[in-house]
């Protein structure tokens, strides 16, 4: 059968390539030098992340994908200080991060907004424990809460909001805080197909116009690379980094190019990479023929 | 929906449905109790003799059993004397309903029998003083320290496993050391009351405290939350309506040992006058002081519970309690879901949905 006939993934077009030169040169934000997590098990001790290394620059989009269990939530949970790495070290702007703090906003794949306070009072959160005065963090809530477009809705509670506003809220509570990173563990895993687009499409406007570099957890092939300026892809027991690609496809990213050669190209060395063939035609169960209706015109 | 069954497993029925339901909850007992008295062939076991007759053995006004009767009548029958009359009753310990309602307003307006003991009305005002002051110290001290339990870990290893202990001992056994402790006046009451509340109202909002969804506590570290500002700005607000409601069932256990309490030492309140009346053989007036409680414990609760969604407006009606999980088992302490998602959506999520929509 006729396969389209697709580029090299690395291959870039001189503007994308122009692009990447320039991020080289941008300041680290992020640096994870072998960065390893051993859990203390039942059975004894589970490696869930060996040698991760990788960097992210400042305004990066990195997103970051791979099979269930291969240490992504543990990997942004030690990024945010919930959890602490066993090896290696992990520098925020050059200092080491040991616990939580407001520099790395996250926004959960549960919905995490505080249910006693209302959109507004959720986005002044993370202000007020800074010590902002009530009428300032209203303000700066306020601005932030139109940004998300939720205007007509600051002074509802959560539980009157759908799945995607209250991502929505949740992302405006971590930037208000104006993190250096925003961490994002599969925001949007919990939505339906549609407001999962329109969100991906928020989420690249506000970046654009935020001075903020975000670190992307999700599962979801497209959404990985429609989102990124770098994948990293990683592969599971233990938890290590497979690839961290460049994605090819030019920026300002919109939902038509995920048919363009670069798009499919790199969607295609994803697959490989998460789900390789060989796996596959191991584990295929074998299924007893029940039925022969139809089969005359298969 | 007009076609609706009325018998649909695990789904709810309209308000038009359901208001007149409740409505006959409440009509059945009564109406069962109205048969049971005013219709003698149901049950009306003894008889209130009108007349003695040539009886020697019986005298006018006395009750006996059907039995008993008829061998009278037998007797006096084969002595040639003049036959009882008598009228078929109910066993004194059940009076009819209109009896009842008769003393029920009666109570209220009657004077003591003896010049200095209260009126209804102020047993009730004591009765009532005695349960909120109990209550009242048990939330005091038992709420902060459950809180400070479900919190942190170490609290709750130092003084959960004598907590669970303590609210084995049963609170009227402490009567006899109250009474020596505080003399007989009102405070021994209130120390059972309180013994029988506070060690279960500890664990219970320690529990509650530890079903709050450990991702809020995290979400507010990543905005900066500190250690005191979790516990005040996260804990506090996230565990109040489940606390509240916790509350509110305790007060609902606090009746009961109220009860028991103004036994306790020299009797008084409401009890007493259960009490009273029961000697006296005055049983519409037993009943008197049955429903009395029966009311203020229904009152109180159904305002509170009015209150309670008026307090926190954000939070879903319907909430499952820990008590009976507290109360049933301890073994198991996990870690059960946030409970703030419901999984059909609120009707005002839809609508904001659509606003959104158009937005």
């Amino acid at each position: 059968m006729p396969v389209l006939e697709l580029p090299d993934y690395r291959t870039q077009s001189p503007a994308v390539a122009d692009r990447f030169a320039k991020l080289r040169e941008r300041p680290v934000v992020l640096e994870a030098t072998h960065l390893g997590k051993v859990f203390d098990g039942a059975n004894g001790p589970i490696e869930a992340l060996h040698d991760i290394n990788f960097t992210v620059r400042r305004r990066e989009f990195v997103t970051v994908i791979g099979a269930s269990g291969c240490g992504k939530s543990t990997l942004v949970r030690i990024l945010a200080g919930l959890d602490h790495q066993t090896s290696g070290d992990l520098l925020l702007d050059g200092k080491p991060i040991t616990a939580p703090g407001p520099d790395r906003g996250m926004v959960f794949q549960g919905y995490t907004l505080f249910p006693w306070l209302t959109v507004r009072q959720n986005v002044m959160f993370g202000l007020r424990m800074k010590g902002e005065s009530k009428h300032s963090a209203k303000n700066d809530a306020d601005m932030w809460v139109d940004i998300v477009d939720l205007k007509a809705f600051a002074d509802h509670y959560p539980h009157q909001l759908s799945g995607g506003m209250k991502q929505r809220v949740a992302i405006a509570r971590a930037l208000a805080n104006q993190p250096r990173v925003l961490l994002m563990d599969e925001p949007f895993g919990a939505l339906d197909a549609q407001t999962r687009s329109a969100m991906q499409t928020y989420l690249l406007q506000i970046w654009k116009n935020v001075d903020v570099t975000i670190v992307f957890i999700t599962h979801d092939l497209d959404e990985a690379i429609l989102l990124a300026d770098r994948v990293l892809v990683l592969e599971p027991r233990p938890g290590r980094v497979a690839e961290l690609i460049e994605v090819p496809v030019p920026r300002p990213r919109s939902a038509e190019q995920m048919l363009s050669p670069e798009f499919l190209a790199t969607r295609r060395r994803l697959d490989d990479l998460i789900h390789p063939k060989t796996a596959v035609a191991v584990e295929r169960p074998h299924v007893f023929r029940m039925t022969v209706v139809g089969d005359d015109v298969e | 929906m007009p076609h609706a069954p009325w018998l649909a497993v695990r789904r709810p029925l309209p308000a038009r449905r359901a208001l007149p339901l409740k409505a006959v909850a409440f009509l059945i007992p009564v109406v069962l109790w109205c048969v049971v008295s005013y219709v003698p062939a149901v049950w009306h076991p003894q008889r209130l003799i009108t007349d003695a007759g040539g009886s020697e053995n019986f005298s006018t006004d006395q009750r006996l059993d059907a039995a008993s009767f008829e061998e009278e009548q037998a007797k006096l029958t084969a002595a040639h004397q003049p036959l009882m009359t008598a009228t078929k009753v109910n066993p004194i310990f059940l009076p009819a309903p209109h009896e009842v309602g008769r003393a029920l307003y009666t109570a209220f307006t009657t004077p003591p029998a003896r010049k200095g003991s209260p009126w209804l009305y102020e047993r009730i005002e004591h009765s009532i003083l005695i349960l909120f002051e109990a209550f009242a110290l048990a939330c005091v001290i038992a709420v902060p320290l459950g809180l400070i339990c479900g919190t942190f870990d170490f609290f709750s290893k130092l003084i959960e496993p004598f907590i669970d202990f303590m609210r084995y001992l049963p609170a009227p056994a402490f009567g006899a050391l109250m009474i020596a402790i505080f003399s007989l006046n009102d405070q021994p009451k209130i120390a059972v009351i309180f013994i029988g509340l506070f060690f279960n109202m500890l664990l219970v909002t320690a529990n509650t405290t530890r079903t709050l969804d450990p991702a809020l506590l995290e979400a507010a570290q990543t905005l900066g939350a500190s250690r005191k500002r979790l516990v005040f700005n996260v804990v506090v607000p996230g565990v109040l309506p489940m606390l509240y409601t916790d509350l509110r069932i305790a007060l609902g256990f606090g009746w009961v040992y109220l009860t028991i309490a103004e036994t306790i030492g020299e009797m008084s309140g409401i009890t007493e006058f259960i009490n009273q009346q029961g000697k006296f053989r005055n049983y519409p007036n037993v009943f008197t002081g049955i429903i009395v409680l029966g009311v203020l414990g229904f009152i109180t609760d159904q305002f509170l519970g009015y209150m309670g969604t008026i307090l926190f407006p954000w939070h879903s009606r319907r909430k499952k309690s820990t008590w009976l999980k507290t109360l049933t088992s301890r073994i198991t302490v996990g870690r059960p879901h946030s409970g703030f998602e419901s999984a059909t959506p609120h009707a005002a999520v839809l609508q904001a949905e659509a606003v959104d929509a158009r937005a």
